[in-house]
Order: structure tokens, then C-alpha cells, then sequence
């Protein structure tokens, strides 16, 4: 069975280390946040200026001046900070954000990913995707494999890029996927999706290595 | 060193057709309310305005547009906006976009005094086309240049008479660093108090930056994206 949404950020919680400050993008990526276990301590980052996200507010709490990336109201957690978007983009730049999860519409066997922008439709901007990708130390992409049966897991991506050899990790819906020198490795299937059913969804070169394990949900 | 303006109105005098203002704010978060209403006011036109987002069709940067008193935005992300939408396909309006973090620099590097810089962000992709590139350390870098304006318009929480400026939560994003970049800086403030009444410790925006300054009425804080938990 291919995952879910929820199911994908819950795979990719398992990546959130103790200690790590983690910048996560939006859609999938931001429902990652309810999946980090309570025994680590993670600080979130939001681009837009602060670090030390919290839960959505409760009704009577919500504050026009606290939003996230997504321009959705949030709450902060104790120890959080604010400042200026051109100090969180230095905090980006600089390398000290340990973990990006974000979004993709494609990415190749190379690491390139293309996710702003489709030919034909209107284009809103890049955000701070470019920023984001081209800095990070460690890159994992939420997505799906394929979209009407068309594989976006390539050997050249098709689209606009937003970085170019930048991804290092690919959670999707029936696979974890580790983009190497030599291509995709498969790492895990998702629960009852075979590795045939992999191999045939994906465009780019797929490395397979002896018994790939079923990804624990 | 007295910057108080008694009103909006004097606070954007000078603001002429072509001019280039930058606009702090992100999303609706931390907009200058009150000089966006005054501008929609008048008949400047041509405007170029350096701004992360365009406001939505009602609302923010929105009301100029819907008065065409814009010719180009330079953002990052600027999807919100049906007006928006029907000028940039129609022709009518010029858009720049440009990375979020490049985009904070730019305006930091012009209000620094650094003519231009290099960043990862973008390489490989078509925000590099025909800009100067360079290999530091085995890594590609752009060259990317810094933005200026003729007025800074941003909205801090409290204010003093110095100009000294303090944001709140995350509606300080572009505001502290456009106030650095424009010729001249026009804050506007939900709470203007005297000098030596804000903690020196606490001041985000020296009024070092700033010329005018202006208590905002009636601010409204319109959110986009309002998301709740709901408790059981």
C-alpha cells in the first residue's frame, strides 16, 4: 500500500535527530512536525524569522504577528527566538540549520530538484526554496513517486530547477530513496509495495541491493 | 533628533511617480498599514516597489495594485493576488523574482554599504542567467547585487522619538533590514513614546536609520492563513 501524507511525514520524522535545528517546508513537510518524538529536543526554524515553533494556537490565542512560512498562525515555544529575514537567511546560508525537508515536483538521479515552477502556469516565485536547497547540509524531499503514472523520480529533471545537485535523501510514497554518485539507492519499500513496483516507477537509475527492507510506519 | 511626522500623510511626502520604495512585511505579517492606505490615496503612479510579497486584492501592496499605481515588483513569492495575476498576464506589470534570502541581502548589502556579493542560491537554475559566477572552495557561487530605494516604508511595533524601532514576533521579517536601505525611511508604529522610554538593550532598528516617524492608526492585522488547534 502506497503511504499517505501523514504516513510520509511520520517516515520522515524517523530522520529528526536529538538536537538538530530543522527548517521544514510546506505541505507534507510541515506535518512532519507532529510526528517528532517527544523524548528529543528539536528546534524548528521558520524562514520568514524565527526559530522555536509551536503548535498551532488555540482559538483565543491566535496573533496576527506569529506566522510561519506558510503564513499560517503558530505559537512559540519556550527558549524561541525572532529576528530579521536576512539573519535567518544567514542561518541557512551559513550552514548551521542541520535538516531541510521540503517539497519537490521532480528530482533527478543527480540530486537536482524542480519545485517552483510549472511551464504554462502562473508562477508565484521560488520563496525561499533556492536559498534553502542551495545551502543546507542535509536535504530530505517529500513526495510522490509518481504522478498519473508518470515517474518524477528521473535522470534529468523535465521542469525549472530550484538547485542543482542538492537532494540527499527522497521519502515517498513507496519508497525511501538515498541519491548517490552512482544514482538512486533504494533504502525501503513502502508496507506491501514490492520492489518491482519501485523499479517500474522510476525513471532515473535505481540501485537495488540484496532484500530491501519494508519502511516501519 | 526629533523624527515624529505629525501625520501619514507628511510622513510620504516626497514619494513621486517612478520612484523605488521598499515596503517591509511578509505576507500581510508586519505591513506599513497606514502608508499603503495614504499612497492608494494619491495619484502617484510608476512605482517600482521592492517588497517579499504583493499583498492580497483587498489588502497590503494589493490596493496599489488595483489603482495600477505599480509597474514592477520585485519579490519572492507573490501568488496571493487575482488583480496580481490579471497585470502580470496581461502585460501590465513587470515582475522581478529573486530567491528569499538573496532578496534579504540585496537590501542588507544596500543599506551596508556593500556594492555586491556572492551566494549559492539560484545556481544551476535560471535566476543565474547573466550573472557573473565564481568557484569559492569547490562550491559555485552568483554574483548578486545591492538593492537601494528612494524611500523605506516599515512598520515596527513601538517607536521612539529618536526613531529607535522595536518588531514583534515575526513581524519584524524584511522590516529591520529595509529600514537600513532606503534614502530616506519612513516607520510607522502601534506605540510611539519618547526617547529613553525603550530599553537601549532592546532596540532592533537604531534611529540612526530612520527620518520619519509616525504613531499608525486602526491597524487591522488582516491574517491569511488563520490555523487552530482545536482543543478537546
Amino acid at each position: 500500500m502506497a503511504l499517505d501524507k501523514n504516513q510520509i511525514a511520520k517516515r520522515i520524522a524517523q530522520e529528526i535527530k536529538d538536537g538538530y535545528y530543522v527548517n521544514l517546508g510546506i505541505g507534507i513537510p510541515t506535518l512532519v512536525a507532529n510526528y517528532i518524538p517527544s523524548d528529543i529536543n528539536v528546534i524548528l526554524q521558520s524562514e520568514n524569522g524565527m526559530l522555536g515553533i509551536g503548535p498551532f494556537p488555540a482559538d483565543d490565542k491566535v496573533d496576527a504577528d506569529l506566522i510561519n512560512a506558510g503564513k499560517q498562525t503558530i505559537t512559540y515555544v519556550d527558549g524561541a527566538s525572532f529576528f530579521d529575514s536576512s539573519r535567518s537567511f544567514a542561518m541557512i546560508r551559513g550552514g548551521h540549520v542541520d535538516l531541510t525537508i521540503l517539497g519537490a515536483f521532480e528530482v533527478s538521479e543527480q540530486g537536482d530538484i524542480a519545485s517552483w515552477k510549472v511551464p504554462g502556469k502562473l508562477v508565484k516565485g521560488m520563496g525561499g526554496a533556492m536559498d534553502l536547497v542551495s545551502s543546507a547540509k542535509n536535504i530530505i524531499v517529500a513526495m510522490q513517486h509518481t504522478n498519473k503514472g508518470q515517474s518524477k523520480i528521473l535522470k534529468e529533471c523535465t521542469l525549472p530547477l530550484t538547485g542543482v545537485r542538492c537532494v540527499k535523501k527522497i521519502v515517498t510514497d513507496i519508497a525511501v530513496l538515498e541519491v548517490t554518485a552512482d544514482g538512486f539507492k533504494l533504502l525501503e519499500r513502502a508496507p506491501g509495495v514490492s520492489v518491482e513496483e519501485i523499479i517500474n516507477s522510476t525513471e532515473g537509475k535505481l540501485i537495488v541491493e540484496g532484500e530491501i527492507p519494508e519502511m516501519k510506519i | 533628533m526629533n523624527k515624529v511626522v505629525n501625520s501619514v500623510e507628511e510622513a510620504i511626502q516626497g514619494i513621486k511617480d517612478n520612484m523605488t520604495l521598499m515596503v517591509g512585511g511578509f505576507g500581510l505579517c508586519g505591513i506599513p498599514e497606514n502608508s499603503i492606505k495614504a499612497l492608494a490615496k494619491t495619484n502617484i503612479k510608476g512605482l517600482c516597489c521592492i517588497s517579499n510579497n504583493a499583498g492580497v486584492d483587498d489588502f497590503g501592496l494589493g490596493l496599489l495594485l488595483k489603482n495600477r499605481q505599480i509597474r514592477k515588483m520585485i519579490s519572492s513569492y507573490v501568488g496571493e493576488n487575482a488583480e496580481f495575476e490579471r497585470q502580470l498576464l496581461n502585460g501590465e506589470l513587470e515582475v522581478e523574482l529573486i530567491p528569499q534570502g538573496t532578496l534579504a541581502e540585496r537590501v542588507r548589502a544596500g543599506g551596508a554599504g556593500i556594492p555586491a556579493f556572492f551566494v549559492p542560491a539560484g545556481y544551476g537554475t535560471e535566476v543565474a542567467n547573466g550573472k557573473e559566477f565564481r568557484e569559492f572552495d569547490g562550491k559555485m557561487y552568483l554574483m548578486e547585487t545591492a538593492l537601494h530605494a528612494d524611500f523605506s516604508i516599515v512598520k515596527a511595533w513601538k517607536g521612539d522619538t529618536h526613531g529607535n524601532l522595536i518588531y514583534r514576533h515575526t513581524a519584524n521579517n524584511f522590516n529591520e533590514v529595509m529600514a537600513t536601505a532606503g534614502k530616506i525611511t519612513i516607520a510607522e508604529v502601534e506605540e510611539l513614546v519618547p526617547a529613553g522610554e525603550l530599553d537601549p538593550n532592546c532596540i532592533h532598528t537604531p534611529g540612526i536609520f530612520v527620518q520619519r516617524i509616525f504613531q499608525g492608526k486602526a491597524y487591522e492585522k488582516r491574517i491569511e492563513q488563520r490555523t487552530i488547534t482545536h482543543n478537546s
